[in-house]
């Protein structure tokens, strides 16, 4: 064990392990905590015990193969993981994916978007003590993953963005399911706000805790939720538009406090934001048209025609065989995951494999601020902190 | 923003890439801090948000790594990469952590999978792998499989921190 220098004095402070088996660290991350009585004076996450390799895994998969790896990365946003490796290869290729395609990609994402945000209350309102928010976010997240699941045959690893476009044609009576779901959800999320918002335990584990000023946010390369809550409005959606993002009208909410509970409410903002996004895509997406872009030799061709014409046999055959070489280069793509800015970074030499895949994982990056949020916080704040940073360890680690 | 550099220093640049709308500045290994400092703190180029640094093994090629360093600038809405490129003899390479201090889990990432050393970095330790694991994992000469041949450890050992 290495030690934890005492700031204070060998005999005055003591180290204290949390983790990697604590519930309220939301996974498998370690943080050794030196305390003087209660209060925390330094902080050492230890990560690393979710490691899988993935990125090492994506050099041995041909382009196509690699997207069902990313699904399992941060695994409350499987979508968005598919979407920045799928505009990586694309942007990689040089292909324009249809605009049909493009509408229901922000669509899904969004819907994500929201599905995480309700873990997440519903897990820190279980750290902070209240139980039954915890039912209610989970209940309609499961109205979220029916509508995936009608979508790809999958509620959780969908993979159902392909490099090119989408798995598959929209279902039949989608427009139902999404409609109901948008419906229901502005009422319940004014129940949540209605539990939390004014509560005076809430207010009370969350104001004023875990504060950060705006410019040690950046200088620490937060983003995110956690960065707009310190009044910094950078969104990936609006700075460096992708997947059609200009063509839709939304705000992107901010707040000054920079505490935990700006961070609570930035997320609620977002969550109602995202429902008018998912309102604009659904009038966008027309009944017909092109799902997938005409890439023959790269996008899998449509199963008629498979049928009826040699080439696309041919294609077909070696797309799965040998996959496609992207010509040598790099490309870097970001977008906003629910967690902050996600980012995937490919470089190819030429061949179907890629030489790196690495994907620049916010939780992992804005874990890096926790001793600076937590330092100087009472123990019990540290849960408070740790949950509001909203960290996925799948995708600390990889 | 290349023509801003070489005007500053005529050798800040080895060569600009230009490939898919990016735009790649391959520096010279000793001026990388300068450049960094210069590319936070100048009022035409204030990029103030390290986003990602990350690695390339292009083994058996050399210089076998290549450095990218993705840089955001909130206020201009822009985004650069700053490219270094290491001979597989030689993996040294100034820290960036005085100049974003969000580069220090990047690079401590980077060290762990690459073993790439960065010189004056404040905590250089392993942070994805164990301390006593043995080899760089994404370095190309070690296989995907990892090797076979490693004893498996049984009982329980000291922690790692």
């Amino acid at each position: 064990m290495t030690t934890v220098e005492t700031a204070t004095g060998a005999t005055k402070t003591m180290v204290l392990n949390m983790g990697p088996q604590h519930p309220s660290t939301h996974g498998v991350l370690r943080v050794l905590l030196e305390l003087d009585g209660e209060t925390v004076v330094r902080a050492v996450p230890d990560l690393g015990y979710l490691h899988t390799g993935i990125e090492k895994s994506c050099e041995d998969k041909t382009y196509s193969q690699a997207i069902t790896l990313t699904d399992r990365m941060d695994y409350l946003n499987p979508l968005g993981n598919n979407l920045v490796y799928c505009l990586a290869v694309e942007k990689l290729l040089g292909l324009e994916v249809p605009k049909r395609a493009q509408y229901v990609r922000v669509m899904m994402v969004e819907l994500q978007r929201i599905s995480s945000h309700l873990v997440w209350l519903g897990t820190h309102a279980i750290d902070m003590g209240a139980m039954s928010v915890f039912l209610y976010c989970f209940r309609e997240r499961e109205e979220i993953l029916k509508i995936f699941e009608l979508f790809a045959g999958q509620r959780m690893m969908t993979s159902y963005i392909r490099i090119g476009g989408l798995a598959l044609e929209p279902p039949a009576g989608w427009r139902g399911a999404v409609e109901r779901f948008l419906k229901m959800m502005p009422s319940r999320i004014d129940d949540y706000e209605s539990l939390l918002t004014g509560n005076r335990i809430w207010m009370g584990r969350l104001k004023g805790v875990g504060y950060i000023s705006p410019e040690d946010a950046v200088a620490l390369s937060m983003t995110g939720p956690t960065l707009r809550a310190a009044g910094v409005a950078y969104d990936n959606r609006k700075v460096f538009p992708y997947s059609s993002y200009d063509e839709f009208e939304f705000d992107v909410p901010t707040r000054t406090e920079s505490d935990c509970f700006a961070r609570y409410m930035v997320r609620v903002l977002e969550m109602r934001e995202s429902l008018k996004i998912v309102r604009q895509a659904m009038a966008k997406i027309t009944d017909s048209g092109p799902i997938r872009t005409e890439a023959p030799g790269i996008v899998p061709p449509a199963r008629e025609k498979m049928k009826t014409e040699m080439e696309a046999l041919i294609y077909h055959f070696k797309i799965f065989t040998e996959g496609f070489s992207p010509p040598p280069g790099e490309a870097f793509v970001t977008v906003e995951s629910p967690r902050g800015e996600l980012g995937c970074f490919i470089a190819s030499d030429g061949s179907p494999k890629p030489l790196r895949a690495h994907f620049r994982s916010p939780s992992y990056i804005n874990l890096q601020a926790l001793p600076k949020l937590v330092t100087g916080e009472l123990i019990s704040d540290v849960v408070a902190c740790i949950g509001t940073i909203d960290i996925v360890l799948g995708e600390v680690d990889r | 923003m290349a023509e801003h550099l070489r005007a500053w220093n005529p050798n800040a640049i080895e060569e600009v890439i230009e490939f898919r709308g990016e735009t790649t500045l391959v520096l010279p290994r000793k001026i990388l801090r300068a450049v960094a400092e210069r590319c936070r703190d100048h009022a035409e180029l204030q990029f103030n948000l390290i986003t990602d640094a990350t690695c390339v093994d292009r083994y058996p090629h050399e210089p076998r790594f290549e450095l990218n360093y993705h840089l955001v600038s909130i206020p201009r809405r822009d985004k650069i990469r700053l490219k270094v490129r290491l001979s597989g003899s030689d993996t040294v390479v100034d820290t960036l952590v005085p100049v974003w201090p969000g580069a220090n889990w990047l690079e401590r990432e980077i060290f762990d999978l690459f073993g790439i050393r960065f010189e004056g970095h404040p905590d250089l330790r392993r942070i994805l792998l164990p301390e006593d694991w043995e080899g760089h994992p994404l370095r190309k000469d070690y296989p995907v499989e990892g090797y076979r041949d490693v004893p498996m450890v049984t009982g329980f050992r000291k922690s790692s921190v």
